[in-house]
């Protein structure tokens, strides 16, 4: 490490030090301060009551379906759009980052409308007794959309790095395409994937905008925890709040712990090819 | 192009029925979770004709909320830019210890729940929070009036900015900034005449995409805002307001504003992507 000879160190890291701890730092103390300050006994009870266990089922269930359906399309997207030449392809490669940028609640009520017995969608499923407004269904169906950009961005650019030469070799020693396909174009894209996945289960598992309007929020049966949190506020019930969202923020790290512990694996696995 | 035609070629690819089936899957798969609900948007908005659209629009209790929200974005967005500015020049010109741990605290926002960011403000300054007697003593609304909901937003918010510029600096390294300084150039010129030139294109997508989310945040400024109508309803709380009243035109209208705003970002997003390739090209 040599000193450097450019200025402003101080200013720029004390400002964004200073501006990192009352704007994250600070708030997120008086969170889990307030969560532990009470009694295990009491935060366990408040934990584990058959409400809050409910909705994280929900949650967590509904995440993790998410998460999967977007790992398949979202593998399916990235492949058409790496390996094929379609009209409009870069028109939907363009439109694969809307969810990042469309405000939860308008996807929040475009869905419950779209998708409400008489919706555009929904008049054409209620006769096949599909109903996804009000259901588990429909908290699914919002979170797979908001999570479709993670896996189809983090897929891409690892589909097109795969080497052509790679692919060549293995078809050349009498690899079928879909071997090809097994043996070599996954096992490279795989830590990509895996990314891409937990990017969009992490992102779901926090989510409220977009699913409050479509899931019906019933307790028990429809009402995913953030919403139980915001309950629990509208109650005045702080303590509660508090020790529910401590269980969220744990959940939080543990994902960005994992997130970075695949970050790493692929970055060694690239490195280790090279 | 052509190292696109090229594999296209391998056998991997698949045949000329499995390429059909994958498009058509991708293609359905976007429609009826993506294209269908955003073009619904706009097709409920104008279903009773432009003027109810626009009468919609200007209800007082709308006009409201498009002041606070821009009010808000107005505060938030310059403030993360100042703030995403600093902390990569500090982590992209220096060597320091625990700049790993620094990085990972930036990006940790992006992790939390937006209701948790909320619940959080509420614990510190709600009437039971740990600055509430102080706050009502000196008679000071946090909780509940603007100064929250701008610090909600300040946090669901903070990421963006320093995430787009620190990968940028980084791989830009600090050869030209010593140079100017060794030159004789003061530090705000070296920033103003020489870092910011070959910033700029990351740092406006920073900015719009910082933006974007500031105008449209709901989750984190649903906790702290009280929806008091007209007074500290946002856009995307207006939307909902209005939805809960069955006021499905109303609601749409807000949401097509908001809508709009998102695909602006993307445009944006898209021009500054196509012509940063072409320069590095050129």
């Amino acid at each position: 490490m040599s000193p450097s000879v450019l200025p402003g160190f101080g200013l720029t890291l004390g400002f964004a030090g200073i501006f990192l701890a009352a704007i994250v730092l600070i708030p997120m103390a008086a969170l889990i301060m307030k969560g532990a300050s009470l009694p295990l006994a009491e935060f366990w009870r408040i934990a584990t009551e058959p409400r809050a266990l409910a909705s994280y089922r929900l949650t967590f269930g509904a995440s993790l379906i998410a998460a999967g359906l977007n790992a398949v399309f979202g593998f399916i997207i990235a492949w058409s759009l790496v390996r094929y030449d379609f009209p409009g392809r870069r028109l939907v490669d363009a439109i694969i980052d809307l969810p990042f940028a469309l405000p939860t609640a308008v996807s929040g009520i475009a869905l419950a409308t779209v998708f409400a017995p008489q919706g555009w969608l929904g008049r054409w499923l209620e006769p096949l007794g599909i109903q996804v407004a009000y259901s588990w269904l429909g908290v699914v169906v919002a979170l797979t959309l908001i999570g479709l950009p993670f896996v189809v961005r983090s897929v891409q650019p690892a589909l097109e790095e795969v080497e052509a030469s790679l692919e060549e070799a293995a078809e050349s020693l009498g690899a079928s395409g879909w071997m090809v396909f097994r043996r070599v174009i996954l096992p490279t894209v795989l830590p990509s994937l895996a990314t891409g996945f937990t990017l969009a289960l992490a992102r779901a598992v926090g989510e409220y905008g977009s699913v409050i309007f479509i899931a019906g929020n019933l307790p028990m049966r429809t009402e995913i925890t953030p919403l139980l949190i915001v309950i629990k506020l509208e109650q005045y019930d702080y303590i509660g709040a508090a020790a529910l969202g401590l269980v969220m923020l744990c959940v939080s790290f543990v994902m960005l712990l994992t997130i970075n512990a695949i970050n790493g694996w692929r970055i060694r696995r690239v490195a280790g090819r090279r | 192009m052509t190292q696109r035609k090229a594999s296209t070629a391998r056998a991997a690819s698949g045949s000329k029925l499995i390429r059909i089936v994958l498009i058509g899957l991708s293609l359905t798969f976007l429609a009826l979770i993506l294209v269908v609900p955003v073009v619904s948007v706009l097709g409920y908005a104008f279903s009773r004709g432009l003027g109810i659209y626009f009468e919609a629009l200007t209800a007082p209790d709308t006009l409201a909320a498009i002041r606070l929200t821009l009010l808000t974005a107005a505060i938030v967005v310059p403030l993360n830019t100042l703030f995403g500015v600093a902390a990569a020049w500090a982590i992209a010109k220096f060597d320091f210890r625990g700049k790993q741990i620094l990085i990972t605290l930036i990006d940790l926002p992006f992790s939390v729940s937006p209701v948790i960011a909320g619940l959080m403000f509420v614990l510190l300054f709600g009437a039971q929070g740990w600055f509430g007697p102080v706050l009502r003593d000196n008679d000071i609304q946090i909780v509940f009036a603007l100064p929250g909901i701008v610090l909600a937003t300040l946090l669901v918010t903070f990421p963006y900015v320093a995430r787009e510029l620190i990968p940028i600096m980084q791989l830009q390294g600090r050869e030209a900034e010593e140079a100017a300084v060794s030159l004789g150039a003061g530090g705000w010129t070296t920033f103003f005449r020489v870092t910011l030139p070959s910033i700029r294109w990351g740092l406006v997508y920073g900015v719009i995409l910082c933006n974007a989310r500031a105008m449209g945040e709901f989750g984190a400024v649903a906790v702290v805002s009280g929806h008091i109508r007209g007074l500290t309803t946002t856009m995307p709380l207006q939307a909902q307001v209005l939805y809960d009243e069955y006021d499905l035109v109303g609601a749409f209208a807000v949401a097509s504003l908001l809508m709009l705003l998102a695909l602006l970002t993307l445009v944006v997003k898209t021009v500054i992507e196509a012509f940063g390739a072409r320069r590095r090209r050129a």
